[in-house]
């Protein structure tokens, strides 16, 4: 079931063909047999590697959902990152360890701090949103920053991960197959959301609000709804990175981080489903590769970011999507 | 507190807000007039200052060390848009952040390999390193050089943009590049001026910033912040909202910072104020910019 859904995804068309499927059976196998591979070739780095690019897929898998299919670039995205980690972080120094706490937690606090600045930045378009969502993760980081008891600009470091089911959330397996499962479920909860009337009507509001306003939506309720979930979920994925690194640091919310975020799901393709995990994949092995070549990586890095912004105007997914068909 | 020093922290703020005058007027003809979004900005700011502070320390001479910097940003932003930009200001925004950001990747580490990481140093001129006395107000020099030169240069970009033949094709094609097109003026050289002059001025800051600040790869980036919040405040593609919106958020900052914090000690406890006062420093300008977004979303004096 969850495999041919899978399926339907990666066409997002609904005649699945049946080499697709294969293709998902192999990639749903190679994921998870991917650590005990690494394992086997001493290569135990990699699974954290790659646990990175699935918690920064499922920080631009929920970006996308306003910016890719609502039409919302928000710049400030990182912030629900940064909250997240904290909500991880800060219960652990009074030794508050449990996973789902940390999850409540970052959902309570991520969707009101969504639902607070989503009431005034809504109502910005354009260039304006872009920039009021910047001004909310600067708050934000600024307030990190000030925190001194927890750390301060130098963030804070987790004497032991979150617990869940009497296993550490921060140990390497465990993580690597709960941030798979998270992704997996968050894709399949974004299709069934698109395709729902609620998904239609926040697409149509998106592709015209004027019209959709016309037919007596309350259009800035949708845009709401969705900016909602997609920072909720963006604040999850900000505690399973905090349990990567076993560290939260304000860092993770600055201006930069939520304009990686962004590239991330431009790069892979915004208003796609698969798009942003591919982005996200791409974009951290780019910077993987260049770290290791030269120490002046980051102006190749940016001279790729630039290349692909002119060159690449709808992304790797929609380019190779484009080139089979 | 004595009114000397409230005096002081007004003054200083003011010569603050002029110098981010200077890169919001750039900034705000690149957004409002081509509507490019440009957050590579701070990264001519921060060419300017190094290039102006090496001029300076070799030659000794300041009028050069301006002369060097602003030349070498215009030629730095006039290529840039040749070979990239110009291919960009028909997508949509989501790409010009992107490529834009990527220029701050390659101008910060250019700026690191040549001059290394570590912060450089340029002294004030001493021609201009004394204090002048301003009604009782003993303040530096320089930075009331600083004000004269900023207030000096929004003039004349203000009578450029609001009375001359240039100033009404760049407004013109601010409205409708097309039928400005249609008219017989080269829109792409007109672009090309634009963005070349913003980044002259970003370059001219950053000269001008550079004795006062400690120049370092990266001190773009907060500058360029406060630019959008200036610009986002006055009003996006207003000269006179660019100027006025940076004098209100450089005198918002500065007398945050200096006076949130000792007015808090005298309400609340000395840890809560402690952790408090820099925090909302911080933020102020960005409750500001919020409170103005949500209130007149077209910015304080917009010209929409």
């Amino acid at each position: 079931m969850a495999v041919s859904e899978l399926a339907q995804i990666l066409n997002d068309d609904r005649s699945a063909s049946a080499i697709k499927l294969v293709l998902c059976v192999i990639a749903a196998v190679s994921a998870s047999a991917f650590p005990i591979v690494a394992h086997a070739m001493d290569a135990s780095y990699y699974v954290v590697f790659v646990t990175r690019i699935l918690i920064y897929a499922l920080a631009a898998v929920s970006l996308n959902l306003v910016l890719g299919f609502g039409g919302l670039a928000s710049f400030g995205h990182a912030m629900f990152l940064s909250l997240g980690a904290y909500c991880a972080a800060v219960p652990t120094v009074y030794g508050v360890n449990g996973a789902w706490l940390h999850v409540l937690l970052a959902l309570t606090l991520g969707c009101s701090l969504a639902l607070l600045t989503g009431l005034v930045v809504l109502r910005t378009r354009e260039t304006a949103f872009i920039m009021t969502t910047l001004a909310f993760a600067q708050m934000l980081y600024f307030l990190l920053v000030s925190l001194k008891q927890f750390g301060g600009d130098e963030g804070l470091n987790m004497q032991s991960g979150s617990e869940i089911a009497g296993v550490q959330l921060s140990d390497n397996n465990v993580l690597y197959f709960v941030s798979l499962a998270v992704l997996a479920a968050v894709v399949l909860f974004q299709r069934r959301l698109l395709h729902s009337p609620f998904g239609t009507i926040f697409r149509g509001v998106a592709a015209n609000e004027q019209r959709m306003k016309a037919l007596g939506y309350p259009t800035l309720l949708y845009r709401l709804t969705a900016y909602v979930i997609s920072g909720g979920l963006c604040t999850v994925c900000g505690v399973l990175l905090a349990n990567l690194t076993l560290f939260a640091s304000p860092s993770y919310g600055s201006w930069k981080a939520s304009g990686e975020l962004m590239l991330m799901v431009v790069l892979g393709g915004a208003g796609t489903i698969g798009g942003p995990i591919v982005g996200a994949a791409a974009f951290l092995m780019i910077e993987e590769v260049t770290k290791g070549v030269s120490p002046h990586w980051p102006a190749y890095l940016g001279i790729l970011i630039i290349a692909i912004s002119v060159f690449s105007r709808n992304g790797i997914w929609t380019f190779v999507r484009r080139n089979r068909s | 507190m004595a009114p000397s020093f409230i005096a002081f922290q007004l003054l200083n703020g003011i010569q603050y807000g002029v110098m981010l005058s200077l890169l919001a007027a750039g900034l705000t003809l690149i957004f409002g007039i081509m509507n490019f979004m440009n957050l590579s900005h701070g990264a001519y700011y921060m060419l300017g200052a190094f290039v102006g502070a090496t001029v300076y320390n070799k030659t000794g001479v300041f009028l050069l060390a301006i002369v060097g910097a602003v030349l070498a940003t215009m030629i730095v932003g006039a290529v840039a848009e040749r070979l990239v930009l110009r291919r960009l200001y028909r997508s949509d925004h989501l790409h010009q952040v992107l490529a834009t950001f990527g220029f701050i990747l390659v101008f910060d580490e250019l700026a690191k390999t040549v001059w290394g990481p570590a912060p450089y140093y340029m002294s004030v001129p001493p021609m201009l390193s004394g204090s002048f006395d301003l009604a009782g107000v003993p303040f530096p020099t320089y930075r009331l050089m600083i004000v004269a030169v900023g207030i000096s240069f929004a003039a004349c970009l203000y009578v450029v943009i609001h009375r001359s033949r240039l100033g009404m094709l760049i407004r013109a094609s601010s409205h409708d590049p097309e039928i400005v097109a249609a008219m017989g003026v080269n829109v792409k050289v007109l672009n090309a001026l634009v963005f070349t002059i913003g980044c002259g001025l970003a370059g001219l800051a950053g000269i001008l910033a550079a004795p006062i600040v400690s120049i370092e790869p990266g001190m773009g980036s907060g500058v360029l912040i406060l630019t959008l919040v200036v610009i986002v405040v006055g009003g996006v593609g207003s000269i006179k909202g660019a100027f006025l919106g940076a004098i209100l958020i450089g005198c918002i900052d500065t007398c945050g910072r200096v006076f949130i914090g000792p007015s808090l000690a005298n309400v609340a406890t000395k840890q809560i104020s402690g952790a408090a006062g820099p925090a909302l420093a911080s933020i102020i300008v960005y409750v500001v910019m919020a409170v103005v977004l949500a209130w007149r979303p077209q910015g304080l004096f917009s010209v929409r």
